[in-house]
């Protein structure tokens, strides 16, 4: 199949990008969309010029390095799926495709396609975690989670950190992203010493890196891969409004 | 000499004698020691977290955005433990003993033995680190079968199990970063190892985003960089997986173990193109309830659904019986290779087997189904475009774990004084073949048990010498070959791409070097990587500059080290005359296609040092005092 690529160049943060067009022959319908790119570098390196710099890693939807604006949506047309695992099926042949890096204030380029997303990883620094350290855990079955709690954990633990939340959202907010970790471990009985702490400091870190609030649009949800529900932020707002009374 | 430092007394007794007698430094002096920790997975964000815990002070690099990218993230199925919690007679020996046997006896028993006493107190630590494992309704803990284990001692967390573990191990790491004794280097990649004095003092970093060379110095260096099975392209790793860090150790003088010993891992997705970057794991859980099997005619076309009963082959069950769809990956693969090559695969190229889920579906209902692997399910349907609740997946063998890597003593550390590898990149507990969900266990327990009960006996007496200076000339000679290298590779400007490269070299080995192996086809496959070597240096083109961000280049170097690698590889394959765990000779098999382990000549495990022209094999000869090596049966 034969594609028309748009996609965003910009040589480091701190030139100004733009987009380009490249005409794609040779590609098939099995080929993942970051493939397609790769055919895409391949040619380029052929040609002399030089390739287009975006992220992957894993290639099968966990890691969450990977992710670009396709065609305008978060991760491309489907509904909770990430960029790797798009597949060229999902276009026809002749199609021309947009590509750009998430759009976001706290995620500033660093060329091409790849962002900095070490604000997320800021946000985790400030209380994602349970302070206690190696060899002083109790036997686990000693605390038992019943079964509802544990799956609703994990669901909310799902998340795999690539940011579509924020780059789909009008606000830029990282609301969806800080609630699912909050939510994780706070309804855990291993978290609940620390979780006011907890929510008062993960939130403060979002607003300090620029994310936008939550207006409850729902876009986030529809672009995560993991689905992970926006019922999470309303938690998330219970949890600060607790730990603002009683905290 | 090797000597692998196996403390004295009963199996059960050795870490306790080991740790009774093992130097320990205080407190007040733990702050004026530092470590280089390489890699962000569960085996170095384990290390870093706990060392910076202990009060080291812990430098901590890796080459993703993000420490929470690291690969443990996608291993799917679980993690063993000797918990015996569903009360089916598991026990600390019968862990030992099954983990042993899958890896054919090519292990040390003493490091195998601390692997499953270590295991049920790492449960009880990752609950506490707050990962939401599958629960039973009354709260306590659920545990499925793996291969090659009659027991059920895995944890889960739905099919996302490494990524559970690594989200605790990562965010252990950054409340070490936040309590500033940890300092993070994300987007930062080791280019070599700095040796003082014969001892591992610092690396030299390339800061991705710059291109800058960096260097850091540390009283001692652990690497965490995981396994090399890119080497073959098409794998189930990530693809910036590489075995760079390990081989400039190796060029440095650390012993490679046992370098081709490679999992194949029975149940990917199959490859659908020449373009193809990845093969996507299907987690072993699956095997718990679908049933593997083949159409009994050859190249039958009809689609699954329609082939009765008894026109399928159910192999693995056939050959067997005893453990069935769970025999171990090496002989799962093997078995579906052997049916493969005879004219049954299935799928546009023929290439697959089919596990099908139809009875257990009947059995259990399709609700539990969903509730065990519902998110499998849904990532074969987001790559396929198939529903696998009604019709089978189609799987195929692909290159996975790598169980060898460098050579380490019980320690950990690697015949480099002060340099230790942890996890998947070094030789340790796994022998010639890995079970299924040890390979979160041992990067876990290196990472939070063992290394921080090892360092402190060689960190002791670092106390008395100087933190190394980044002026040294060591430093200085390092990172002038860095730069001489990257230099190299962007002025060949040749006519094929790294890529390129990277098919021709992973053709090779898969072919010669991966689930069956024989004399005249490693011969072949060396000369032909040598020639793969030479056309690379000469023809390559590198596109961009070294002083930027240029992916192009990060994929350059490492191919380059790998296609070295990939020569060793083939000479450690073509010198063990023998077939045992994933290595298998087709010169050293039985009648009816299994295995023949030659114990007399080859019961040690081969840590080659590195030579320009020539590798030198040194033997550890492996003791086994404790349990007689049999021949595997899983029949």
């Amino acid at each position: 199949m034969k594609i028309t690529f748009k996609i965003w160049r910009q040589k480091n943060s701190d030139s100004k990008g733009t987009l380009k067009t490249y005409d794609v022959d040779g590609l098939t319908e099995d080929m993942s969309f970051l493939e397609a790119l790769d055919h895409l570098n391949e040619q380029l390196v052929l040609k002399n010029e030089e390739v287009i710099a975006y992220e992957y890693d894993c290639r099968e939807g966990i890691c969450g390095q990977c992710g670009v604006f396709i065609n305008g949506r978060a991760h491309g047309p489907h509904d909770h799926m990430t960029t790797c695992q798009l597949h060229m099926r999902s276009f026809k042949d002749g199609d021309t495709i947009v590509v750009e890096p998430w759009r976001a204030k706290s995620f500033p380029i660093i060329k091409d396609l790849i962002v900095d997303r070490s604000a997320f990883d800021r946000i985790i620094e400030e209380g994602a975690y349970i302070s206690s350290k190696t060899g002083t855990a109790p036997e686990s079955n000693a605390i038992p989670i019943p079964k509802a709690k544990a799956d609703k954990a994990m669901d909310a633990a799902a998340c795999i950190g690539c940011g579509a939340c924020v780059a789909t959202c009008k606000n830029s907010s990282a609301a969806l992203f800080t609630s699912a970790k909050i939510n994780h471990l706070n309804s855990l009985p291993q978290g609940k010493a620390e979780e006011h702490e907890r929510v008062e400091a993960m939130t403060w870190q979002m607003k300090e890196e620029g994310f936008g609030s939550c207006t409850f649009t729902g876009a986030c949800e529809v672009e995560c891969p993991e689905a992970i529900s926006i019922t999470n932020i309303a938690e998330m707002n219970a949890r600060k409004l607790k730990a603002k009374l009683l905290g | 000499m090797l000597n692998s430092k196996i403390p004295e007394g009963k199996l059960e007794d050795k870490w306790r004698n080991y740790q009774l007698q093992s130097k320990l430094i205080n407190p007040a002096n733990r702050k004026k020691l530092s470590v280089i920790v390489v890699g962000s997975g569960l085996s170095g964000a384990g290390a870093a977290s706990t060392l910076a815990e202990l009060g080291y002070d812990v430098q901590c690099f890796c080459y993703q955005d993000s420490a929470r990218r690291a690969h443990s993230v996608a291993a799917q199925g679980g993690i063993n433990a000797a918990k015996n919690y569903q009360h089916d007679g598991d026990s600390v020996y019968r862990m030992f003993y099954d983990t042993l046997k899958g890896g054919d006896f090519r292990s040390r028993e003493a490091n195998t033995y601390r692997l499953a006493e270590l295991s049920a107190p790492l449960i009880d630590h990752y609950v506490q680190q707050g990962v939401p494992f599958a629960r039973e309704y009354g709260g306590t803990l659920v545990n499925r079968s793996f291969g090659g284990v009659q027991v059920q001692r895995t944890f889960y967390a739905r099919g996302q199990t490494g990524q559970q573990l690594l989200m605790a191990a990562y965010s252990q790491l950054y409340k070490m970063v936040k309590a500033k004794k940890v300092t993070m280097h994300a987007r930062s990649e080791m280019m070599d190892l700095v040796l003082i004095n014969g001892k591992a003092k610092g690396i030299i970093v390339r800061n991705l985003v710059t291109g800058q060379l960096e260097r850091y110095a540390a009283d001692a260096v652990v690497l965490a960089t995981g396994g090399y099975s890119r080497v073959f392209r098409l794998s189930t790793l990530a693809i910036g997986c590489n075995g760079s860090a390990i081989w400039k150790a190796h060029k440095k003088g650390a012993y490679f173990a046992g370098p081709s010993f490679t999992q194949i891992h029975p149940t990917a997705l199959p490859q659908s193109s020449e373009a193809q970057s990845k093969l996507t794991l299907m987690s072993e859980s699956l095997r718990n309830d679908g049933r593997i099997w083949v159409p009994k005619a050859k190249s039958d076309e009809r689609p699954a659904n329609e082939i009765p009963e008894d026109e399928r082959d159910y192999y693995l069950e056939r050959r067997y019986p005893s453990f069935g769809n769970l025999a171990p990956r090496d002989i799962a693969s093997r078995a579906a290779k052997e049916r493969i090559d005879a004219g049954h695969g299935v799928g546009r190229l023929k290439n697959a087997v089919y596990l099908d889920f139809k009875h257990a579906i009947e059995r259990l209902g399709l609700d539990t189904i969903k509730d065990r692997y519902g998110n499998l399910f849904k990532m074969y349907k987001k790559i396929t475009g198939i529903d696998a609740y009604k019709q089978p997946m189609m799987i195929s063998p692909a290159a996975h774990f790598s169980m060898g890597g460098l050579w380490v003593d019980y320690e950990l550390m690697t015949s480099i004084s002060g340099l230790y590898a942890v996890g998947e990149c070094n030789y340790s507990d796994h022998g010639a073949n890995r079970l299924g969900a040890n390979s979160l266990l041992q990067a876990s327990v290196d990472g939070y048990f063992i290394l921080p009960n090892t360092i402190n006996n060689y960190l002791a007496d670092e106390m008395k010498v100087n933190q190394p200076d980044l002026n040294h000339e060591a430093f200085d000679k390092a990172e002038r070959e860095v730069k001489s290298n990257i230099d190299k590779l962007l002025n060949i400007n040749g006519s094929k791409t790294v890529d390129h490269f990277h098919r021709e070299l992973g053709k090779i080995m898969w072919n010669e070097c991966a689930m069956s192996r024989n004399e005249k086809g490693l011969k072949e496959a060396i000369t032909q990587i040598q020639n793969i070597k030479e056309e690379f240096w000469n023809d390559v083109n590198v596109t961009g500059q070294g002083d930027e961000m240029n992916t192009e280049l990060e994929k350059a170097y490492r191919l380059a080290d790998f296609i070295e690698l990939g020569i060793l590889m083939c000479k450690d394959a073509l010198q063990r005359e023998e077939s045992c765990g994933a290595h298998f000779r087709e010169e050293y098999q039985t009648k009816d296609g299994e295995a023949v382990r030659v114990d007399d000549e080859y019961s040690y495990v081969s840590a080659w040092e590195y030579g320009e022209d020539k590798f030198k094999l040194h033997k550890e000869h492996l003791n086994f005092e404790f349990v007689n090596p049999t021949v595997r049966s899983y029949k």
